[in-house]
């Protein structure tokens, strides 16, 4: 009888234990696919940059938006307390737009509503992330993280035409 | 009987209530200053009726909502309660009583210098305090100290557990003992991070011996420590869960050999896993925030062990108690008992957070939740909830057994619970919602221009759920001052360790030992933190100047 009782405690104990050991996999296999087949990326490590010479430092010389090629675009953006430049952004419907942010002071935040756009905008270094538009419409870009007293008032959008 | 272990264990239990009150002083002022941000998100602006004391606003309040919060009741609570419940459990007071009356000096002192620029609005920097965001260097300073001093008590209870083991050989630590020395090996460990962010970059920046910082690498640093603290928060948490609560229920635990092994993964795993928090920053490369993320989904396994091991004690006390049926023995808990209430109240909303967090470790569906008042709405129910309510759970019991007065209001007690897991339930479930709808956290909503209409439709529930909350700590308080001053005297109760079915009898040694688990602790560490800190000290360029711009 308490033989029998113990097993039964093990059976539940595997029960309990295949499932905690099979979630973290699944979780783990959705993330790779996501990332690397899908293409949801994360900000990666490409590159610093002296905020006190951004006005002599391609591309942050000349903020805003460029055209790379058909449906493709290059914003460059500097975050500083407490905005954006350039702070609006048009592009056409459809566009593949790869943002390039830097920070002129503190530490800033990055995100696209709507999107998969979620960075930090770091004084000496540079963010790349990006996000292609399929509906129409504004987007709203706000700073999310903490930059003092003016944080509520940064924010920006994207137009999509 | 408990005159003579009055005797024994009056510096503990001194140290216990002094910590305590200390942590409770502290929550009652960041709490009140999370209601003046839910009122904020509402539009209702209380800030400039205190503006002689809070001179910052919002941004100030708010600081003081996180550092009091989530830094001081939290450290303060753990070490008063750890050193308890460390020498309690082995039945043997610290081997040097002036090396815990340091701790709680050095402690305090810390926290002295740090309220100075804290209340002076020189220190509105958060209570992550990312560079270049520069606050005064007592801030630094005093922060560092409150580390410092927690570090003395890892020290007394390793030369308090040797002299133990001495006098008891071939014995095992008891259980509660054991998880004490580990949140403090685990704690200790961690803080190596934060300890030289501090020293190496914050502190000689701050006193203005360095022109600029590295703000990756101090980043970095951070959350070497930042992560763990999390579990430095809820492990005391899970101690009382895994060695009290199963006697409250009137049961035991379940399995020891399965608590241990669940503490020894949270010792290995806890630390090597911070850059998952630093998905969004450039910097780091894409391959190690991977393998932090990978690593984080492992250390989810031994929160799973910690599920399984405390429901199925509490299973067993409700069936001892009559229970029948295969969820409806849950009615025949002990639901009129406030200290298991509480706590069991708290484990609820802990698995939401559990599976919140989750969904922030997930690498790029980081992105979807990253900064945004989904965080916010995580950690309510993890420090928030499981941590602070399970430590007011506490109380109910060691209030009583600190000043031998019964708990002044058990019926108050009880409503005091169910109204906190309500009105978390309603903010948390908002703020998550409110996240994934793209609302920034930290930030003053209430002046932000760029609010959405379908944002609008949710920020009253947040106040809903907010005043419930503050309504709840109103009760806390009232019911704990009222205990300590006019309860019924007459309490004459031990602690309540909880035997289990499946105890020291059943542990094998190598579960009672750190310096193996350590080991493998370091070389994680090592292979998970190395290249990418290798990569940022090598490299680090103290440039950036910083700004106060609050």
């Amino acid at each position: 009888m308490r033989d029998n009782s113990k097993f039964v405690g093990y059976l539940f104990e595997v029960a309990w234990i295949l499932p905690s050991v099979a979630i973290p996999i699944v979780l783990f296999v959705s993330v790779v696919i996501t990332a690397f087949a899908v293409g949801i990326r994360v900000p990666t490590d490409v590159g610093r940059v002296d905020p006190q010479a951004l006005a002599q430092t391609a591309p942050f010389d000349n903020p805003g938006i460029r055209e790379m090629a058909p449906g493709v675009y290059e914003a460059t953006v500097i975050a500083q307390v407490f905005m954006f430049t350039p702070n609006s952004i048009e592009v056409p419907l459809g566009s593949k737009v790869t943002f390039t942010l830097t920070s002129r002071d503190v530490v800033h935040g990055f995100k696209i509503e709507g999107t998969d756009v979620n960075g930090m905008v770091v004084p000496g270094q540079i963010t790349k992330v990006t996000a292609t538009f399929r509906r129409p419409g504004e987007y709203l870009i706000v700073c999310h993280e903490y930059c003092g007293g003016g944080h509520q008032a940064m924010f920006g959008k994207v137009i999509v035409k | 009987m408990v005159a003579e272990s009055a005797d024994r264990f009056s510096t503990e239990k001194r140290l216990a209530a002094i910590n305590i009150i200390i942590a409770f002083a502290a929550l009652a002022v960041g709490g009140l200053m999370g209601v003046f941000q839910v009122l904020n998100y509402n539009n209702i602006d209380l800030y400039p009726a205190v503006k002689p004391v809070l001179p910052g606003g919002y941004y100030q309040g708010l600081t003081l909502h996180g550092v009091l919060n989530v830094l001081v009741f939290t450290t303060f609570y753990i070490i008063g309660f750890l050193t308890f419940i460390f020498a309690k459990s082995l039945d043997k007071p610290l081997v040097s009583p002036a090396m815990g009356w340091a701790t709680l000096g050095v402690m305090a002192t810390g926290l002295l210098l740090a309220a100075v620029p804290l209340l002076l609005n020189q220190a509105t920097v958060m209570f992550t305090f990312y560079p270049p965001l520069k606050a005064s260097s007592l801030y630094y300073i005093g922060l560092t100290l409150v580390v410092a001093g927690t570090w003395l008590l890892l020290l007394n209870m390793v030369l308090t557990r040797n002299a133990w083991l001495k006098a008891n050989p071939g014995k095992k630590t008891p259980l509660a003992a054991f998880m004490a020395i580990t949140t403090m090996a685990m704690w200790t460990i961690a803080t190596i991070g934060i300890a030289s962010e501090m020293i190496f970059l914050l502190i000689p920046w701050s006193l203005g011996l360095v022109a600029g910082t590295d703000v990756i690498l101090a980043r970095t640093l951070f959350w070497f420590t930042g992560h763990p603290i999390v579990y430095f928060w809820l492990l005391p948490a899970y101690i009382s869960w895994y060695t009290l609560v199963p006697n409250h229920a009137g049961g035991k635990l379940f399995s020891e050999p399965m608590a241990r092994v669940s503490f020894i993964l949270f010792l290995i795993l806890s630390v090597p896993i911070g850059i998952h928090h630093q998905v969004a920053d450039p910097g780091i490369s894409e391959a190690w925030k991977l393998v932090h993320a990978t690593f984080t989904f492992v250390v989810f396994f031994p929160s799973l062990l910690t599920f399984f091991n405390v429901v199925a004690s509490l299973e067993y006390s409700g069936r001892k108690r009559g229970g029948k049926g295969w969820l409806t023995w849950i009615f025949s808990l002990p639901w009129g008992k406030p200290e298991f209430t509480t706590q069991v109240v708290a484990m609820l909303l802990f698995a939401f957070g559990g599976i919140g967090g989750l969904v922030n470790a997930s690498y790029n569906l980081n992105l979807v939740v990253h900064n945004t008042s989904w965080v916010s709405g995580h950690f309510h129910l993890t420090v928030g909830t499981a941590v602070a309510l399970s430590f007011m759970g506490i109380t109910y019991w060691l209030v009583p057994y600190l000043t031998g007065r019964h708990l002044w209001s058990r019926k108050m007690a009880l409503t005091q619970a169910w109204l906190w897991f309500v009105g978390m339930g309603i903010f948390s479930h908002f703020m998550h919602e409110l996240g994934l709808r793209g609302m920034p956290r930290r930030t003053m909503i209430g002046g932000a221009p760029y609010v959405l209409d379908n944002w609008k439709l949710l920020l009253p529930f947040t106040m809903i759920g907010g005043l419930l909350m503050f309504a709840s700590a109103a009760l806390y308080y009232f019911n704990i001052i009222m205990t300590i001053s006019a309860g019924k005297k007459g309490y004459n109760e031990p602690v309540p360790f909880a035997k289990a079915l499946s105890g020291p009898e059943d542990t094998p040694a190598i579960l009672d030992r750190f310096t193996p688990w350590l080991a493998v602790a370091a070389v994680l560490i090592l292979t998970n933190y190395g290249p990418t800190l290798f990569n940022l000290v090598t490299n680090a360029r103290l440039n950036i100047p910083g700004l106060s711009p609050w």
